[in-house]
C-alpha cells in the first residue's frame, strides 16, 4: 500500500434517531428471518460501548456489561476482512479507509467490535451500513489465528445490509 | 502521516542493483564535531575480509577513527558483505574522504565535519513545526485570523512578523518527495534519511533496528550541555515528527519501539496524544503488542503524568521536573472541533489542552534548567486534515500554531536569549483558488456548486465573522468561504463546504484489496460532485509535495536563516546557536 492512513477521524454521523430506526428495523428483519423464538435482540449503539473519558484506557459502559451473553443488534460498517470469504470481520462506527490487517500498524478506531459469523460470507461494499445480530462477548481476547486483540465481540452472528 | 512500511522497505531492498559499495553517512554529509554516528559500508557482493579496505583521508579507518569496524560476511543470509563501526565521533573539523574497496570496486564519499563557534548565542531553542504547513495554509490563516480589506491585511500573523526567513528544501535520500519521518529527522539530526526512517540511514537489511544511527539534538543537548529537552505535539506523541527527537528506527510505525526510545532518552517534557501505546494490551483502547504499562514506567522514572489540561497546568505550576502529558488515546482533536464544533473525540476527551497551553506548561517546566532547553512544538494535524481534504480544520490548526508561536515569542522577549524557528517539514500541493459564494447566480439547486466558485474578480472576499481574541472566526460555514483545493486527490465527493459533523473522511476501502473508493456518505451532501482521483488507486488521501517549506526565525542565531537552505541546515542553525559542536 503506497499510502497511508491518516486522520483516524470520526466522520459525519448519521442522525441518531434515524440510525436507531433503521437499526431496529434491520434487527427485526434479521431476528424474524433466521432466529428462533427468542425475544428481539437488544439494540446496542457504538456510543453505548464505553463510558466517556479514559485517556489511559477505556471503561466498558454499564449498559454493555449488562448485555454480556445476550443477543444484541448493532449497526455499523464492515472493515475489509482478511480474506474474501470470511467468518471474521471488524465492525466499525464509520466506514474505514484502511484495512487493519493490511496496515502495518494498529491504525483502526478504538471502538471496534469483532464479528464472528455463524457461517462465512462475502464482504459487503465497505460504505454500506450493515446491521449485525449476535451474542455479546466482552473482555480482552486474542484471536488465535490472526493475533487480533479485541475487547467486544458478537459471536454466532448474522448480518444484513441496511 | 503514517505510511505502511512494506512498500518502502521492499523498494529499499529490491531496487538499486548496487554497482559499487554504499557508504553511510552518505556523500556530502555534514557532520557536527563531537556528534555520534555509525559508519557502514555495504559491499555489493561477497567481499573477503583480507581484501576489504576502508580508509579515512588515506589512513586506515581503525587508526583514523580509533576502532576497527565489524565485518559481516553475509547480511540477511545473502551474498552481501558489510562492515559497520558504531558510535563514531570526529572532533576535528575538516573534509573527510572515506574510501572503501573490496579489491574490485572502489567508492569514495566526502564528509564535511564542521564545528560551531563560541560563544554560544542562544540559551534556548524552540523549533515549531507546522506539519505539512504550506503557503496556502498560512495565507488562509492570515485572512481568517487578521482580516483583509481592499487587498491589505489588517495585521500580520506572529510567524509573519519575524526578521529572518528562508526557503527550505525537503527531499530525502531515497525520494524527491519526503514524509514526516525523514524530513523531521533532517532537522533533529542534521542528516538526510529515507521515507519512514527516523534517526538512521536506511540500510539494505530487513531489520528495522540495525540501520546506521545518527545522533539527535535531544541526545546532544543532554549529553554535551546538560540542557533540558521537551517534545510537544497534538498528534500521537509516537508520530514521526515528535518521534524524530528521540527515535532511531527504519520504521516509524513501530510505536511500541518509539515509546521505549522516549523512555530511554527521557526528554523532560513529553506531551501529546497516543496514550494507546502506553497502556497494556489487555486494557480496552490499547494498541500495544504486549502487557507492559509504560505510564507506570514513566512514573517510576520520575515523571508527573497528566491526562487533562487541568492536571498539566497543576503539574507544571507545582514544579514538576519531568512531565508526561497524554491527552487522548489517539491524535488529539483539532482546535475547530475542540473550541467550536464539539465533534470528533471532544465529547470523550473534553479536557484536552490547547497547543498554546501545552507550550506554556512546557516552558514553565523546561525553563527551570539553568543550562537552557531545546523544545520542539508540532501542530501536527495541519498535515492530517490536509491529507483528508479537510481544509478548514487545517487552517484553524495553522492559526493555533501561530498562537503557540506567540506564547514562545512573549517568553523570548523577556530575555532575548531564545532562538525561535517556525517551519513545515514538507508541503502539500494546496492552493487558494477563489471564494465559494452560496448565493451566486441565484438559489440552489439550480446552479451547480462549481459555478458558485468565484474566481478572479468574482472571488471577491470571504465573509467570515471578525476573529475572536485568539484569531478564530466563531463560524466557519459562512456563505462566502475560501476555496482551498489540493492538486492531488483520490476518488472523492467534493461538497464545497466545511464538514460540520466531524473531520472529513473522503475515502473508504475499495472492492479490490488495497484500493480506495469515494465515501458514499458525502454523495448525500446537496450538489456533491464526484471527482475521479488523479492519484494511484492505492492512495487514499492527498499527498505531500516537493516544494520548499517557508522558514521564519526570531532571536539570537536567526541571522543564519536566509535565502535557500537545505533541511539539514536547520539542524546546523540550532547547533550553531547553542555552540553544540564545541568539544567538551
Ligand atoms: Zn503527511
Amino acid at each position: 500500500m503506497r499510502s497511508h492512513s491518516e486522520p483516524r477521524s470520526n466522520p459525519p454521523k448519521l442522525r441518531l434517531s434515524r440510525r436507531r430506526a433503521l437499526l431496529a428495523l434491520a434487527a427485526g428483519l434479521a431476528s424474524g428471518g433466521v432466529r428462533t423464538a427468542a425475544a428481539a435482540p437488544a439494540v446496542l449503539d457504538f456510543a453505548d460501548l464505553y463510558e466517556a473519558s479514559g485517556v489511559l484506557g477505556l471503561k466498558f459502559s454499564p449498559k454493555l456489561l449488562s448485555l454480556k451473553g445476550a443477543s444484541v443488534a448493532m449497526q455499523g460498517y464492515m472493515a475489509p476482512p482478511l480474506k474474501a470469504e470470511s467468518d471474521f470481520f471488524v465492525l466499525t462506527r464509520e466506514p474505514v479507509s484502511l484495512c487493519p490487517f493490511c496496515s502495518s500498524d494498529a491504525d483502526w478506531p478504538t471502538d471496534i467490535v469483532v464479528i464472528h459469523l455463524r457461517r462465512a460470507a462475502q464482504p459487503t461494499r465497505y460504505s454500506d451500513p450493515i446491521a449485525v445480530t449476535g451474542v455479546l462477548e466482552v473482555g480482552s481476547a486474542t484471536d488465535a489465528a490472526t493475533g487480533f486483540v479485541s475487547q467486544i465481540r458478537l459471536m454466532n452472528a448474522d448480518f444484513r445490509i441496511v | 502521516m503514517r505510511q505502511t512500511l512494506a512498500a518502502a522497505l521492499l523498494l529499499s531492498t529490491v531496487s538499486a542493483p548496487a554497482l559499487s559499495q554504499t557508504i553511510y553517512p552518505i556523500d556530502r554529509a555534514q557532520i557536527l564535531t563531537g556528534a555520534m554516528f555509525d559508519l557502514k559500508v555495504e559491499f555489493p557482493g561477497l567481499a573477503e575480509p583480507g581484501k576489504i579496505s576502508v580508509t579515512v583521508n588515506g589512513q586506515d579507518h581503525a587508526q583514523a577513527l580509533g576502532r576497527a569496524a565489524t565485518y559481516v560476511a553475509r547480511e540477511d543470509d545473502k551474498d552481501q558483505s558489510a562492515v559497520t563501526l558504531r558510535d563514531v565521533v570526529i572532533d576535528k573539523p575538516g573534509r573527510y574522504v572515506v574510501k572503501a574497496t573490496d579489491g574490485v570496486n572502489t567508492r569514495e564519499v566526502a564528509w564535511d565535519v564542521y564545528e560551531t563557534a563560541q560563544p554560544r548565542k542562544a540559551r534556548n531553542v524552540i523549533l515549531f513545526i507546522g506539519d505539512g504547513m504550506s503557503n496556502a495554509h498560512r495565507v488562509a490563516a492570515r485572512i481568517l485570523a487578521r482580516g483583509i480589506q481592499e487587498g491589505k491585511y489588517k495585521g500580520k500573523l506572529t510567524l509573519d512578523d519575524m526578521p529572518a526567513m528562508a526557503l527550505v528544501s525537503t527531499s530525502g535520500v531515497d525520494s524527491v518527495i519526503t514524509d514526516s519521518a525523514n524530513s523531521a529527522s533532517a532537522y533533529t539530526t542534521g542528516h538526510k534519511s529515507s521515507t519512514n526512517a527516523l534517526g538512521v540511514y536506511a540500510d539494505r537489511t530487513k531489520s528495522t533496528t540495525d540501520d546506521p544511527k545518527v545522533e539527535t539534538i535531544t541526545s546532544l543537548a543532554q549529553r554535551r550541555l546538560n540542557m533540558a529537552v521537551g517534545v510537544v505535539t497534538n498528534t500521537e506523541i509516537e508520530d514521526a515528527t515528535p518521534a524524530s527527537m528521540v527515535a532511531h528506527t527504519r520504521r516509524r510505525a513501530e510505536y511500541d519501539v518509539i515509546v521505549q526510545q522516549f523512555l530511554d532518552q527521557k526528554p523532560d517534557v513529553i506531551m501529546g496524544g497516543g496514550a494507546a501505546n502506553f497502556i497494556p494490551k489487555s486494557t480496552a483502547g490499547s494498541k500495544r503488542g504486549d502487557d507492559q504499562d509504560y505510564v507506570e514506567r514513566f512514573k517510576d522514572a520520575g515523571y508527573a503524568v497528566a491526562t487533562t489540561a487541568g492536571e498539566m497546568k497543576a503539574a507544571s505550576a507545582a514544579g514538576a521536573k519531568k512531565l508526561l502529558g497524554l491527552f487522548n488515546l489517539g491524535n488529539m482533536d483539532g482546535v475547530l472541533d475542540r473550541k467550536f464544533l464539539k465533534v470528533g473525540s471532544v465529547k470523550r476527551y473534553p479536557e484536552q489542552p490547547d497547543l498554546t497551553e501545552q507550550v506554556k506548561s512546557a516552558i514553565e517546566v523546561l525553563s527551570k534548567n539553568d543550562n537552557g532547553f531545546v523544545l520542539m512544538v508540532e501542530s501536527g494535524l495541519i498535515d492530517k486534515f490536509t491529507h483528508a481534504l479537510d481544509m478548514e480544520r487545517a487552517i484553524y490548526d495553522t492559526i493555533m500554531l501561530d498562537n503557540a508561536v506567540k506564547v514562545a515569542k512573549d517568553f523570548a522577549d523577556q530575555k532575548n536569549d531564545t532562538l525561535i524557528l517556525v517551519l513545515a517539514d514538507h508541503t502539500h500541493p494546496v492552493g487558494i483558488v477563489g471564494v465559494m459564494h452560496d448565493d451566486m447566480d441565484g438559489p440552489a439547486p439550480n446552479v451547480e456548486l462549481r459555478d458558485r466558485l468565484g474566481i478572479y474578480a468574482e472571488a471577491g472576499y470571504p465573509s467570515y465573522p471578525a476573529p475572536d481574541a485568539e484569531g478564530y472566526p466563531n463560524k466557519v460555514d459562512v456563505k462566502d468561504r475560501l476555496a482551498l483545493f489540493s492538486a492531488s486527490f483520490p476518488d472523492y465527493y467534493e461538497t464545497y463546504r466545511p464538514k460540520m459533523d466531524g473531520p472529513n473522511n473522503p475515502t473508504v476501502a475499495g472492492k479490490e484489496k488495497g484500493t480506495y473508493a469515494a465515501n458514499e456518505i458525502y454523495a448525500k451532501s446537496p450538489g456533491a460532485q464526484l471527482r475521479p482521483g488523479n492519484l494511484p488507486k492505492d492512495g487514499n488521501s492527498d499527498v505531500h509535495s516537493a516544494e520548499d517549506s517557508l522558514l521564519n526565525a526570531y532571536g539570537p542565531g536567526s541571522e543564519m536563516v536566509k535565502g535557500s537552505m537545505d533541511n539539514t541546515d536547520v539542524f546546523k542553525v540550532m547547533a550553531h546557536a547553542l555552540a553544540l559542536g564545541t568539544a567538551k
